[in-house]
């Protein structure tokens, strides 16, 4: 087998030694670290994206494909940096102001980053301002708000409306996720896309990255 | 009455099959990595929880203020049909304590998320047993009062869900004060240490709190489980011929 398609296969199976120590013998064999990237590591996590989305796999499967993603990218980094390999983008990521529930939100963290993004992790009980600031500084060009609890659903509604009043809508765009939202409640709030579980929010993402 | 309950950890572990449950996944999947991370969770949940609360008994007249909290509530909740019949009342707040919060973080930053992940879903179904200790111990106290009639029936509510908006946090732990436990609020109405309980406990006839889940805001409740609690408790109840 092709060693990229072992390292993805294995990636797919959860075996994090065997991922990383394939990854250094990819890199011991002289190959672009981009691609090991691309064609070993993301194709794997893609995979394990689409049998989740089809419930094929649990949360468990996917969160030990994602430890297995990350040794084969420990290894990887100071490949990419040295080559100049920049990320697919920038998301600024958080669970809004009033609600600790961040499992959802460190999911698609864990999805984005096996998909390449450099991602800005707020953690949970994240004030509106803060999403702002992060997109901001970092100069993230996607905020991304997770909430489970209806009661917090506002605060998404009011980043919208603070990007807006900055005359940021324009450059950063925004995509909800969480049980109690829906694309309906995006498109009412002003949110640029929604998403219902990580696999998805990384679609979502390459596409608001496309826009910008 | 006031009354701080300390628990030991081995009093609120779930199951292995519960804790996978709450992830959408059964032990009859066979999946051995599954089966080991979630035993993992759990041995890790048996050192770091140190689970405790405190319950506090509040007359109906002293509750109406504190739920009434800063007037954001639904303008109809199920609290507000049950409490004009309800015979006691308590409030309470429990905590499994800061150690499994930290837990959770550093297998989430050593790239170990399936028992981070696991060890939360644990931690959150370890709370609601510490909570149900809580409200055990009410239940024997009013025992101990001779409060307890045949078809008496008690159930939990806490702020932030039935339409009790979670600003009302602010007021029961104005009321509450449960620092002896090392509960403590953010500004932003979430509890210290993050898995942590609160609410009220509602002693009255198993009947009152037979309350169609046809509010407004129902449909957009995530849990969706109020009906199978009341079902659960009333099959529970041994009072109950």
């Amino acid at each position: 087998m092709d060693i990229l398609n072992d390292i993805a296969a294995r990636l797919e199976a959860g075996e994090d030694e065997e991922v990383g120590a394939l990854t250094e013998k990819a890199l011991a064999e002289k190959l672009p670290p981009k691609e090991i990237l691309d064609r070993g590591l993301i194709a794997g996590m893609n995979a394990v994206g689409e049998k989740f989305r089809a419930h094929e796999i649990f949360l468990p499967d996917v969160l030990m494909a994602a430890k297995a993603m990350y040794a084969g990218l420990d290894r990887l980094k100071p490949h990419l940096e040295r080559e100049g390999v920049p990320s697919a983008g920038k998301v600024v990521l958080g669970t809004v102001q009033g609600d600790l529930h961040d499992i959802g939100k460190n999911l698609v963290a864990i999805m984005l980053r096996g998909a390449g993004y450099e991602v800005i992790d707020l953690g949970h009980d994240v004030p509106p301002a803060r999403f702002i600031q992060a997109a901001k500084d970092t100069g993230a060009k996607v905020i991304g708000m997770s909430t489970l609890l209806t009661t917090t659903m506002p605060v998404m509604r009011k980043v919208v409306e603070m990007l807006r009043a900055e005359g940021l809508a324009g450059d950063v765009r925004t995509i909800i996720g969480g049980a109690p939202v829906s694309a309906d409640y995006a498109r009412e709030i002003g949110a640029d896309a929604y998403s219902y579980d990580g696999a998805h929010a990384v679609e979502r993402v390459k596409s608001l990255m496309a826009e910008v | 009455m006031r009354e701080r309950v300390v628990l030991s950890a081995a009093d609120v572990l779930p199951a292995p099959r519960e804790v996978l449950a709450a992830v959408g996944m059964s032990l009859a999947s066979g999946d051995a990595r599954a089966d080991r991370a979630v035993r993992a969770a759990i041995e890790r949940l048996a050192v770091e929880a140190h689970p405790e609360g405190v319950f506090e008994e509040v007359p109906a007249g002293s509750f109406a203020g504190i739920y009434g909290g800063e007037g954001r509530n639904e303008n109809d909740t199920p609290i507000a049909r049950i409490l004009p019949r309800a015979e006691r009342l308590a409030i309470f707040a429990v905590t499994l304590g800061e150690g499994v919060s930290r837990a959770i973080r550093s297998l989430f930053d050593a790239t170990d998320f399936a028992v981070g992940a696991l060890l939360d879903a644990a931690a959150s179904e370890a709370a609601e047993r510490a909570a149900a200790a809580v409200e055990r111990r009410f239940e024997a106290a009013l025992a101990a009062d001779g409060a307890l009639g045949p078809a008496t029936l008690l159930m939990r509510y806490s702020p932030g869900y039935c339409g009790w908006d979670l600003t009302g946090q602010r007021a029961l732990f104005a009321a509450l004060a449960p620092g002896e436990c090392g509960i403590t609020l953010r500004e932003s109405c979430l509890m210290e240490p993050l898995k942590s309980i609160s609410g009220v406990i509602v002693s009255g006839p198993a009947e009152i709190h037979d309350i169609e889940a046809n509010f407004e805001f129902c449909p957009e409740c995530v849990t969706q489980t109020c009906r199978e609690r009341v079902r659960l408790a009333r099959s529970a109840a041994p009072r109950e011929g």
